[in-house]
């Protein structure tokens, strides 16, 4: 028994060039499924390791925060984004001498002073860096280490700012990292997703390595009849070639952990859905990892002794069971229907949940998949078998996948798991993105930029203005100061609290934006009604802002500080601003209220720009930046959508089309295969005056019958299972039309496989195949 | 065989004894049944006659006279007619063409060409066989099938010999051509 | 009669092996020429470059007035598919189909509408004692009967030379002799000359005349008949 194994794993390592180049090719083959398996093992890892820095660095929460003392500091978000990529930037002022520093940091940087991550520091030094410099006018004290970054691309900093004020930071701190526990918080929809994403990414994967391990089969197999007419019984060359397919196998494991090693070296330059791994995160949970190792040759041998079943190794050579039984379809629709029975078991899916059974949904979607997989075999034989006639290159073609349709179904197998699982994940995307693509009420003609600050001094809106305005590229620009005013005195009967209002301070082109002003002057005062909607209705309004009435301006508790509503204060209806809110409550000139008056007002302004201006929003974030480093800035958009999911979408279709591309060179594998076996043929072909486009359009039909029934199927398991997912989660079906970009790539990858076999079968035309010598 | 054809190809290198004569033809040709010196002799004063030969001159000694004898321009084309013209197909005949590609060797005429012109005849043969075969009966087929047959084994032994023609001449120290 | 084929001067090597050294063959009409020779003493070569389906490295061949090393691909693939037929030793008919449409082939890639081309070959394979195995794949009929079945592929095309590799060369006698008297006896009918290239003395004897190919030269042995 384990010579026999021995035998055949030798056979896989000699047997001269061919045997050699059909190991190697099966190694290959098998290694980059492997590497593939393996990478997919490391995610937990990778998502732990990011977990527990990141967790590692947050402000240790409070409610109150820390109490001052020698080992506390003041911290306030200074977060921004620089061409779209995320900054994550914290301004710190230590109390004492013996404040912490962040993860990853040695020592807190001096006052003005930062500490930057590697990447950050790249680009700073790098002149597309230039703009962002500006923005950050601290001097580099030194780089953060990895234990303070989640991953190698981060852009973070921290700095010291002196001028960080208890009214001014966010908050008081004492150390790092919180200690809750393990919380992800991923909803069920995004478990969903990850689930139904894993299942369609590796079982291709699976059938793709499957075909690898039988790369050169039929050559082995005439090998195999060499044994027997030497004296080896059929359960000896059973035995010799699942050596030879587990020594394969084997190489290839060594070959993907070799390949692993080399592309874990690149994890940090590769980023998808805004992760991005250290190499040290990218190590495979070692039970994942063990069960690759198991069932990468065990699936090599399982697949070898199926392929053994179909034919008889005589010792003069190998038979086909030509006139074997047509397939049965029950028990493949049978595992259909499981999986569609299963999925719903766990009842529904509510997307605010974080938790909900797993097992039903990804098991169903495994049978579903499967099953649609195993029906293609069933489905190519049933139609290929009741086609006729057409012109001789279909003829051909039709005729060759009469004979044996086995081979291309097997290929095709990982086309139409990959295809159909793309198609339910993106009608899942599609679903979800309609929820998260929905008009925003803002208005981006009026403004592009929006920007906040939560304590304004009382003269910011002007210096805000002028700021702006000098920035290149802005070509106006808007900003008020706004607070909250009330009803002087405790609540009356029926009231829980005074009834407040906002009380808005802007010179008048900014006060336009808010409110349909018939005119405006210096010194004039405003109500703006909203009729309901965004603000409250006319009534509640007319309790606090109107013409002549006292409100106070201090929060309940402070001591009153009362301001009159002129009694000329014109009513006008609130227009809403370029974020979408309809503005309400008094507005005000400067001159009308001195500013500094306001309790804690906010600080809002607009910026236009140019849109022929380069960089015109870096150029206006600098400048928010000027005014105070903890400005929030946001980019106005019409539409709101969730980047995150679109960019998920995209890894999924480009996951697809990779793992459809893999399935795509074992389709050439096994034709340039076929077309070398017939070289005589071809050569016979040739001489009696067959055009070369003839073959080539063979070549073509028998790859393209296979993958567009394929298509088929995956088109209708796909939609079939997207909906069914779909109903899982309580959502409409959003566009029954999904499936055409992987019919596209579909396509796509059978020219591509027509097209490369096309030199091969150039070569195998020429008249040496006819030479009998 | 042509034992008469035989000696004067082997006189065409050179004038010999016959005792050489005899000696040359038993070396090269004469494997299983040597030949007598009466045998000799009498072909000899035959080929003598005919003017095919000429006596060269006598040696005197002890024992028998030692006549020396040379090959005649009438000998040449006579030995070039017979090497040229094709055996009547017949099974056996191997020694004779046998004798007449050494001879050719051993002369420096084209054993080559010998051959070809033999295997033509035995085609030649063979079509009109194949051609009997054809419009013939059962019995007309089975008659030809076995003279086809004989016929093929010859001609498999003159290309067999064809392609060995440069190994024998080294054999036998002529050239092939 | 005249000249229907004619290789003049043609030299072939394959790398720095000549498998054919200044050649020269005329083959007239309806006449049935045999190539022999021992193996690999270029007797493909010459069919191939005769058929035009390698080019010679020098040489000229002429079909019917036309230069063959000359033509376009295309144009002697049109050429081959239209006025010459082969026959091979084996593994030319296409497994998938069946013999029927196998011997089709020919005629459909020439344009002729399936039906059409099938009964044409229904008629060549009853005439080659082969209409039994039509339906059938070449995997099913016995050596000899797929010998037969290419014979009629080859001559359903109505060829004006057929071209013939050691057509019997995986039979045994009695199929050899059967495939060369029906392949002789078509051919005579068609008036299509065959060049038949054979190792075998009873299949040659079934030509006109024979040429010897040694070392890549042609030994034309009895000139013109």
């Amino acid at each position: 028994m384990i010579r026999d194994l021995l035998l055949g794993a030798r056979f896989a390592v000699t047997g001269g060039r061919p045997g050699w180049a059909r190991t190697v090719l099966t190694a290959l083959g098998v290694g980059f499924g492997v590497t593939l398996l393996l990478v997919a093992a490391s995610v937990p890892s990778i998502l732990e390791g990011r977990d527990t820095r990141h967790q590692a660095r947050d402000l240790t929460s409070g409610e109150s925060g820390a109490p001052r003392s020698d080992r506390s500091f003041l911290y306030a978000d200074a977060s921004t984004l620089f061409h779209d990529r995320p900054v994550r930037g914290l301004l710190l002022r230590p109390d004492g001498a013996h404040a912490p520093a962040p993860p990853g940091v040695a020592a807190l940087p001096g006052p003005g002073r930062m500490v930057v991550s590697p990447a950050l520091d790249r680009l700073l030094a790098s002149p597309e860096g230039a703009l962002l410099k500006e923005r950050l006018p601290y001097g580099i004290a030194g780089r953060i280490g990895d234990a303070g970054l989640v991953g190698p691309a981060e852009l973070v900093y921290y700095a010291h700012r002196a001028a960080l004020t208890d009214a001014t930071a966010d908050g008081r701190g004492a150390g790092f990292g919180h200690n809750v526990g393990v919380d992800r918080p991923s909803s069920a929809f995004l478990l969903l997703l990850i689930v139904v994403a894993c299942v369609v990414l590796l079982l291709p994967v699976l059938v793709f390595v499957a075909t690898a391990a039988r790369f050169g089969g039929e050559q082995r197999d005439r090998r195999l009849a060499a044994l027997r007419l030497v004296g080896a019984d059929i359960a000896m060359t059973r035995r010799i070639a699942a050596g030879e397919a587990l020594a394969g196998a084997l190489l290839g494991l060594l070959a993907g952990t070799g390949l692993f090693a080399l592309a874990r070296r690149f994890a940090g330059r590769v980023t998808v859905w805004d992760v991005n791994a250290f190499p040290a995160d990218v190590v495979p949970v070692p039970a994942l990892a063990a069960l690759v190792a198991v069932v990468v040759p065990l699936c090599a041998v399982v697949v070898t002794l199926a392929a053994l079943r179909a034919v008889v190794i005589e010792p003069l050579g190998v038979a086909r069971h030509t006139a074997s039984r047509p397939r049965r379809v029950w028990w493949r629709l049978l595992l259909v229907a499981a999986g569609l029975a299963l999925l719903p078991v766990g009842g529904p899916v509510a997307l605010a949940e974080t938790t909900w059974e797993m097992a039903p949904v990804a098991g169903g979607a495994l049978l579903v998949l499967t099953g649609v997989t195993t029906l293609l075999p069933w489905l190519i034989e049933t139609v290929v078998r009741r086609l006729r006639g057409g012109p001789v290159p279909w003829q051909l073609a039709v005729r060759r996948l009469q004979l044996s349709s086995g081979t291309a179904a097997r290929a095709v197998g990982g086309i139409v798991v990959a295809a159909a699982g793309a198609i339910a994940l993106q009608m899942l995307f599609g679903a979800v993105q309609s929820d998260f693509m929905r008009p925003t009420n803002m208005d981006s003609a009026r403004a592009q930029l929006s920007m906040r600050l939560d304590r304004g001094q009382p003269d910011a809106p002007r210096e805000v203005v002028r700021e702006l305005s000098a920035a290149r590229g802005v070509t106006g620009a808007a900003a008020t100061l706004e607070a909250s005013v009330r009803r002087p005195g405790p609540p009356r009967a029926g009231e829980d609290f005074a009834p407040t209002t906002s009380l808005t301070v802007a010179d008048c082109p900014s006060l336009r934006e808010l409110g349909r002003l018939p005119s405006c002057r210096d010194g004039d005062v405003f109500i703006a009604r909203s009729h309901g909607g965004d603000g409250p209705d006319d009534a509640y309004l007319a309790r606090t802002a109107r013409p002549g009435a006292l409100v106070d301006l201090r929060d309940e508790g402070e001591p009153p500080l009362l301001w009159r509503v002129p009694a000329d204060a014109r009513t006008v209806e609130g227009r809403p601003d370029p974020m979408g809110w309809t503005a309400f409550g008094i507005l005000a000139t400067p001159a009308a209220i001195d500013a500094g008056r306001l309790g804690a007002p906010a600080l809002t302004a607009w910026a236009r720009l140019d849109p022929a201006v380069p960089d015109a929003e870096e150029h206006a974030r600098n400048a928010a930046a000027r005014i105070s480093p903890t400005m929030r800035v946001d980019t106005v958009r019409n539409m709101e959508r969730d980047e995150r999911f679109t960019s998920v979408g995209r890894g999924v279709f480009a996951a697809a089309t990779l793992t459809m591309a893999l399935v795509a060179v074992s389709l050439l594998v096994s034709m340039v295969e076929q077309l070398r076996d017939r070289r005589r043929l071809l050569s016979t072909l040739v001489a009696f005056g067959t055009r070369r486009s003839t073959l080539a359009w063979s070549v073509l039909w028998q790859t393209a019958v296979p993958v567009a029934l394929g298509m088929v199927l995956a088109v209708a398991g796909g939609l079939g299972l997207g909906a069914l997912l779909l109903a899982l989660i309580g959502k409409q079906v959003a566009d029954w039309w999904v499936f055409w970009p992987v019919a596209g790539v579909g396509a796509g990858l059978v020219a591509a496989v027509t097209l490369l076999s096309l030199p091969p079968l150039w070569r195998l035309m020429r008249p040496d195949g006819l030479r009998t010598e | 065989m042509s034992i008469g054809h035989t000696l004067l190809g082997l006189l065409e290198s050179g004038p010999r004894h016959g005792y050489d004569l005899k000696r040359a033809f038993d070396e090269k040709f004469g494997h299983d049944r040597p030949l007598h010196y009466g045998q000799v002799y009498a072909t000899m004063s035959r080929l003598l006659r005919n003017g095919l030969v000429e006596v060269e001159g006598i040696e005197p000694g002890d024992g028998p006279e030692r006549k020396r004898y040379a090959i005649t321009e009438a000998g040449v084309t006579d030995v070039e007619g017979w090497l040229t013209r094709a055996e009547k197909p017949e099974p056996y005949l191997q020694s004779t063409l046998y004798t007449k590609i050494v001879l050719a060797l051993l002369t420096g005429r084209s054993a080559a060409e010998l051959l070809d012109t033999q295997r033509a005849e035995h085609l030649r043969l063979m079509r009109e066989l194949t051609r009997r075969k054809r419009d013939g009966d059962l019995a007309d087929q089975l008659i030809c099938d076995h003279a086809l047959f004989h016929l093929e084994a010859d001609l498999r032994w003159l290309e067999l010999t064809a392609a060995r023609l440069g190994q024998l001449a080294e054999a036998v120290g002529g050239t092939a051509r | 009669m005249s000249a229907l084929l004619r290789a003049e001067g043609i030299g072939k090597a394959y790398g720095r092996t000549p498998a054919l050294v200044d050649a020269d063959l005329t083959v007239r009409a309806g006449e049935v020429v045999a190539v022999m020779g021992p193996s690999g003493s270029g007797k493909s070569t010459l069919l191939h470059c005769l058929a035009g389906i390698v080019r010679p490295d020098t040489g000229t061949v002429t079909y019917d007035g036309r230069d063959l090393t000359t033509m376009s691909d295309a144009a002697r693939s049109a050429l081959r598919r239209g006025d010459f037929g082969f026959v091979f030793q084996f593994g030319q008919l296409v497994p998938e189909l069946t013999c029927v449409e196998n011997v089709a082939l020919p005629l459909r890639l020439g344009g002729e509408r399936r039906r059409a081309a099938e009964r044409r070959a229904h008629e060549w394979l009853e005439r080659l004692e082969a209409a039994d195995a039509a339906g059938r794949r070449p995997g099913e009929v016995s050596g000899g009967q797929a010998q037969r079945v290419a014979v009629a592929r080859a001559l359903v095309t109505a060829p004006r030379v057929v071209f013939a590799d050691e057509p019997t060369g995986a039979l045994d006698s009695l199929n050899g002799e059967r495939v060369m008297r029906l392949l002789g006896e078509a051919a005579r009918d068609t008036g299509a000359a065959v060049v038949l290239v054979t190792h075998e003395p009873r299949v040659a004897a079934y030509s006109d005349r024979e040429v010897v190919v040694r070392d890549g030269r042609i030994r034309d042995l009895m000139g013109a008949p």
